[in-house]
């Protein structure tokens, strides 16, 4: 197995989008508890609406904005329809309840779009080659990885000094006692799934360029594997599930590029052997502190 | 002796008041009938031995468990049915025997976060953090992580925080457990400050009984899921009935 430049670029890429998928999918589980199996079909969303405004002939950048807009206006109707009114019935509830959602919005997407999938063709610039010191790198490689790590500075930056951070992690640790402590629940749950929301689309956006063929389940294995990683950082803090995610995207991705052809079919299954024994060592996970948290 | 009458002064009708509650666990009567009402401007003391209710009494008045009977009323508001969240916005807040605090967050951000909540902006929030770390004698562990605090500098933080949604009401559940000796009148002061300056009623509930009898104006004693007695410090203190219940059994002294 050989490591080129290249493969490493694009596993620390890959790395950095499950990073952010990861941070999504660990906000929203910190403070409702849920673990959201629709998220994928967030990012599936997201990808359809790059790729029918490129189909249109609008510019890239209207085709990112429309992205945005699918995604955040989803995730919103999801907080109001979905998670607000079975925010206190049991997590299996909920669990279900995403599933649910996560087929409906594959089988529109079927319905809607077709099975076959749709090119979005105006991202394709992003994958042509920078000449770094005589080394080519995908301009997607770079750039994801640039935007990633600004996102994550920025989530810290939001997460430690803002009223709003702050309470949400609060909540995310003891929901009930921070619910005594006059902490607004519609306001924290809100504002995680709208965050999670934004990093959907950034991830969409980013996905969408790595792989412009966009089918109904696109980005449906990334975030199995995302949930993986979540799990095998721990849960229930952000930045251990952002290393989780970190982690097996840029495990995946050296694998990927690095296995020969007729094994890459196997990649999933060393991956999730990988989580699997991980995790009979390390029960939190691999970047939990301490004892296992108190669930309510 | 019945039900003593303090003197009380201002603000008439407004109290935190529990009629008649009961509640059960799987058919053990934890509460039979009990009524508790506390004042602004007033510490009451919750005193008797172990599994005589206190704890539950506290979670009802605080919305943390729902009464099998009676109702709870904050300042003429029939209150039985709201959530703790809502009671908290409300002017009601409490500290927990088990540590509540959030342990990843420091000690500083413990507090400010309690007084966000409660409406602060952010600058007043860190204001009022330090304020009451300072108060609480908790200032020089503002920036370690809840989690690494003593047992007792838990407990004050667990004050603190409640104190930080500068509450009309403050349920105190054996908030000096753990506390040297030493620092006891510390903290006698720190509850009457919260009474005079602040014009809260305190619930004080604790074992040390120099302290209840040091810092109450009142105390009412459970056993066994009932009101025992209901007088001043000095009454109480001559009640035999209580002396059988609780003094004589338990291993606290007085003096």
């Amino acid at each position: 197995m050989t490591v080129t430049w290249q493969t490493l670029a694009d596993a620390l890429s890959l790395g950095g989008i499950y990073a952010l998928m990861a941070v999504g999918i660990g906000l929203v589980f910190g403070v409702l508890r849920l673990v959201n199996f629709a998220y994928g079909q967030l990012i599936m969303a997201g990808a359809y609406a790059i790729a029918y405004a490129s189909v249109w002939g609008w510019p890239s950048w209207a085709g990112i904005l429309l992205c945005f807009g699918v995604v955040l206006a989803l995730s919103v109707l999801l907080d109001r329809l979905v998670f607000r009114p079975l925010r206190t019935h049991s997590p299996a509830v909920m669990l279900v309840a995403t599933f649910a959602i996560a087929f409906l919005l594959q089988s529109i997407a079927v319905l809607s779009f077709g099975q076959l999938g749709t090119v979005a063709s105006t991202l394709g610039p992003l994958n042509q080659p920078w000449d770094i010191g005589g080394v080519e790198i995908r301009k997607i490689a770079i750039v994801s990885i640039v935007i990633a790590a600004v996102c994550l500075a920025l989530l810290q930056l939001l997460l430690t000094r803002t009223s709003v951070g702050l309470q949400m992690r609060a909540a995310a640790m003891d929901f009930r006692t921070a619910r005594m402590l006059g902490v607004r629940a519609n306001r924290v749950i809100g504002g995680a799934v709208l965050i999670s929301g934004l990093l959907a689309a950034i991830s969409a956006f980013m996905l969408t360029a790595r792989n412009p063929q966009v089918t109904p389940i696109f980005a449906l294995d990334d975030t199995i594997i995302v949930l993986a990683g979540v799990v095998l950082g721990g849960l229930n803090r952000p930045i251990p599930a952002t290393l989780g995610g970190f982690t097996i995207g840029f495990a995946s991705g050296i694998l990927g590029g690095g296995l020969p052809t007729n094994q890459s079919q196997y990649l999933p299954t060393f991956l999730f052997g990988a989580v699997i024994l991980v995790l009979l060592v390390r029960p939190n996970g691999l970047f939990a502190r301490g004892g296992s948290e108190e669930r309510l | 002796m019945g039900t003593a009458e303090v003197e009380l002064d201002g603000r008439p009708g407004e109290s935190l008041r529990a009629s008649s509650i009961s509640r059960s666990f799987h058919g053990v009567q934890a509460l039979r009938g009990v009524s508790l009402e506390l004042r602004r401007g007033e510490v009451l003391g919750l005193i008797g031995p172990n599994g005589a209710g206190k704890s539950t009494l506290v979670n009802v008045l605080s919305g943390f468990d729902r009464p099998t009977r009676g109702r709870v009323h904050l300042g003429g508001r029939d209150i039985t049915r709201w959530r703790a969240g809502r009671r908290g916005r409300n002017g009601l807040a409490r500290t927990f025997q088990h540590s509540h605090a959030f342990r990843g967050l420091s000690v500083r951000e413990n507090v400010a976060v309690s007084a966000l909540g409660n409406g602060a902006s952010q600058r007043d929030a860190s204001r009022r953090a330090e304020e009451l770390l300072e108060l609480l004698g908790l200032a020089p562990y503002a920036d370690v992580p809840a989690a690494t605090l003593a047992h007792g500098d838990e407990r004050r933080l667990g004050v603190a925080r409640a104190l930080a949604t500068e509450p009309h009401y403050v349920l105190l559940d054996e908030p000096a457990a753990g506390l040297p000796e030493a620092e006891v009148p510390d903290f006698a002061a720190v509850v009457r400050s919260v009474r005079d300056e602040h014009g809260a009623g305190v619930l004080l509930i604790d074992h040390n009984m120099a302290l209840i009898m040091d810092v109450c104006d009142r105390i009412q004693v459970l056993d066994q899921g009932e009101t025992l007695a209901v007088g001043t410090p000095d009454e109480i203190r001559a009640n035999l009935d209580v002396a059988a219940a609780y003094l004589g059994e338990s291993a606290v002294t007085e003096e």
